[in-house]
């Protein structure tokens, strides 16, 4: 019995939270859709997203892709496939590594500055003194981080994919010694459109739930410094989370059967 | 303007407000007519600030009344909440400066952001409000952080004032500052209010505070104003509750619970 409750208790309180959180974006994009529309704001957004996160995306990209060429390399050893690698590399990079590794790596940087900024805000007062000067915080603060995110996820995917699927030819051409052309050849005979693409439209989908979950917690945020501390664990754990659960589904929906 | 003389400018009747159980207001009821200067006294976590951020529409109160100049605002849409709260300005407790923005961003987000005015002709305005509180044009492109506290205080004073508005709330502006510079915030706010011809409604326990800038004090209690009157009677209530604040007596009817001290420090909502 009691094992029954604590279930629906658990059920229950995950609901009200998916209920909170689609209010909050309902709210955001309802109050987001009347002038004024910040566009400097967002600007500043999407180089904080797009350009401050390239170093660590691509850091992350050039080992990933150095690290499949190698395993794929020995592993197809076993039976004699060694001539896939370079296929194996950028089917592997661009439509699971590249989007999913630099999501977690932005869910990171982003989502807890994010987090920890809004939170701030929140327990200085500073969102309330937003609404005395005739300014809603949704429109400022949450609207512009949350275009920025879903904008330049994708871009520093694709970036992401470059790179990583350049470290696969740097070790490919000078460890593993296949021709250069020959390499670059098989790397995109087999790459269809649809790789590239599943890719990028799940970078958009994580950017939109990293800046959400970074908007969501700290605007919540409970009182002084540890409801910040708290704010930004959350953001970042639920957005890890959230983005490996749509990370599924996405696949589900473009290659099952 | 056509505004009777018998409207109150703000008219609140009994607000109720609780987190939890915690009950905070209890059923509270204000008038500030038009161009007063009302002061609130009061025990610290007494609802002194969430009564103004019901009335600014930050916090949801769960019952009763508030209008603004006869228009009730607790049940208002969104959109026409935020006409009523452009004739708002608000100083607050901490000041609560945007520390991303330079500080004559601060003074002049208002106007730039509220009213749509260019940022060139919003700087020269808030040099100039810089100025009527004593800072000079060098402060305006310092950031937040940069400031001592007393210069924060009249930076949140040059903001709260800059979009000119006909009612503004002043949240404990002289506390956490010394003497000196307590009074000269007393006399920044006097000064600016004279000029505006506005109305303001103010909290303090600073009694040298009130007396510099009230026409009226009230006096906030169990979530209920228990003592209203003009400051020249402030000594001679014969309000046992009063009489015990203004003195600052730890004996008499005002049970401080020891308990509450290790609350955390009131801010904003949750
Ligand atoms: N958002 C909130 N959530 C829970 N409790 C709150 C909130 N805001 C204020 N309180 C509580 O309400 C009481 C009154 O707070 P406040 O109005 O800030 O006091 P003060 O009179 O010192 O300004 C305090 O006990 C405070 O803890
Ligand atoms: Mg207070």
């Amino acid at each position: 019995m009691n094992f029954v409750a604590a279930i629906g208790r658990l059920l229950i309180s995950f609901f009200e939270a998916v209920g909170r959180i689609a209010m909050f974006t309902g709210l955001a994009l309802f109050h987001s859709l009347r002038p004024p529309y910040y566009p400097r704001l967002i600007a500043r957004q999407m180089i904080d997203i797009g350009y401050y996160s390239l170093p660590v995306v691509g850091l992350t990209a050039i080992f990933t892709g150095m690290v499949l060429a190698l395993q794929s390399y020995s592993g197809f050893a076993r039976f004699s496939a060694e001539s896939a690698v370079a296929t194996v590399v950028v089917i592997s990079i661009t439509r699971e590594l590249g989007p999913v590794l630099a999501a977690l790596m932005v869910a990171g940087r982003i989502g807890a500055s994010m987090a920890a900024e809004i939170g701030t805000m929140r327990v200085t007062e500073q969102i309330d003194a937003l609404t005395t000067l005739s300014t809603n915080p949704y429109k400022y603060l949450v609207m512009p981080r949350l275009l920025a995110g879903i904008a330049m996820m994708p871009v520093l995917v694709l970036v992401a994919d470059i790179i990583g699927v350049f470290g696969g030819y740097i070790i490919g051409v000078n460890k593993l010694g296949f021709n250069p052309a020959a390499y670059l050849k098989s790397t995109f005979e087999y790459l269809e459109f649809k790789d590239v693409f599943s890719g990028l439209v799940k970078a958009a989908v994580f950017g939109f739930i990293i800046t959400l979950m970074g908007c969501y917690h700290g605007y919540h945020s409970q009182r002084g410094a540890q409801g910040v501390g708290t704010a930004t664990i959350n953001a970042v754990v639920s957005a890890l989370i959230l983005i490996l659960v749509f990370n599924y589904m996405i696949t589900e929906l473009f290659f099952s059967r | 303007m056509s505004t009777n003389l018998q409207t109150p400018k703000i008219k609140v009747r009994g607000l109720k407000k609780a987190f939890g159980r915690k009950v905070v207001l209890d059923g509270l009821d204000l008038d500030v007519m038009s161009g007063e200067s009302v002061v609130i006294i009061g025990g610290s976590g007494t609802g002194k600030s969430v009564l103004l951020k019901c009335i600014l529409g930050i916090i949801q109160p769960d019952a009763g009344s508030i209008e603004i100049d006869g228009e009730e605002v607790t049940r208002m849409s969104s959109r026409e909440r935020e006409r009523v709260m452009r004739k708002f300005g608000m100083l607050f407790q901490g000041g609560a400066l945007f520390d991303s923005l330079r500080v004559w961003e601060n003074v002049s987000f208002g106007l730039v952001q509220a009213q749509g005015m260019e940022r060139v002709q919003a700087k020269d305005i808030a040099i100039r409000k810089l100025a009527a509180v004593g800072l000079g044009p060098e402060v305006g492109e310092l950031l937040p952080a940069e400031l001592s506290g007393g210069m924060q205080k009249r930076v949140a004073l040059a903001r709260a004032i800059a979009t000119e508005p006909e009612i503004i709330f002043f949240d404990e502006p002289t506390t956490g500052l010394d003497p000196i510079m307590s009074d000269v915030i007393n006399d920044l706010i006097v000064d600016c209010v004279k000029q505006l011809g506005a109305t303001t409604l103010s909290i303090t326990h600073d009694l040298a505070s009130a007396r510099k800038i009230a026409h009226r004090i009230a006096m906030i209690y169990n979530g209920k104003i228990i003592w209203s009157g003009p400051v020249q009677k402030i000594d001679y209530t014969g309000n046992a509750y009063v009489d015990q604040f203004i003195h600052g007596r730890a004996e008499g009817p005002i049970k401080v619970e020891v308990g509450a001290i290790n609350d955390p420090t009131p801010g904003s909502r949750r």
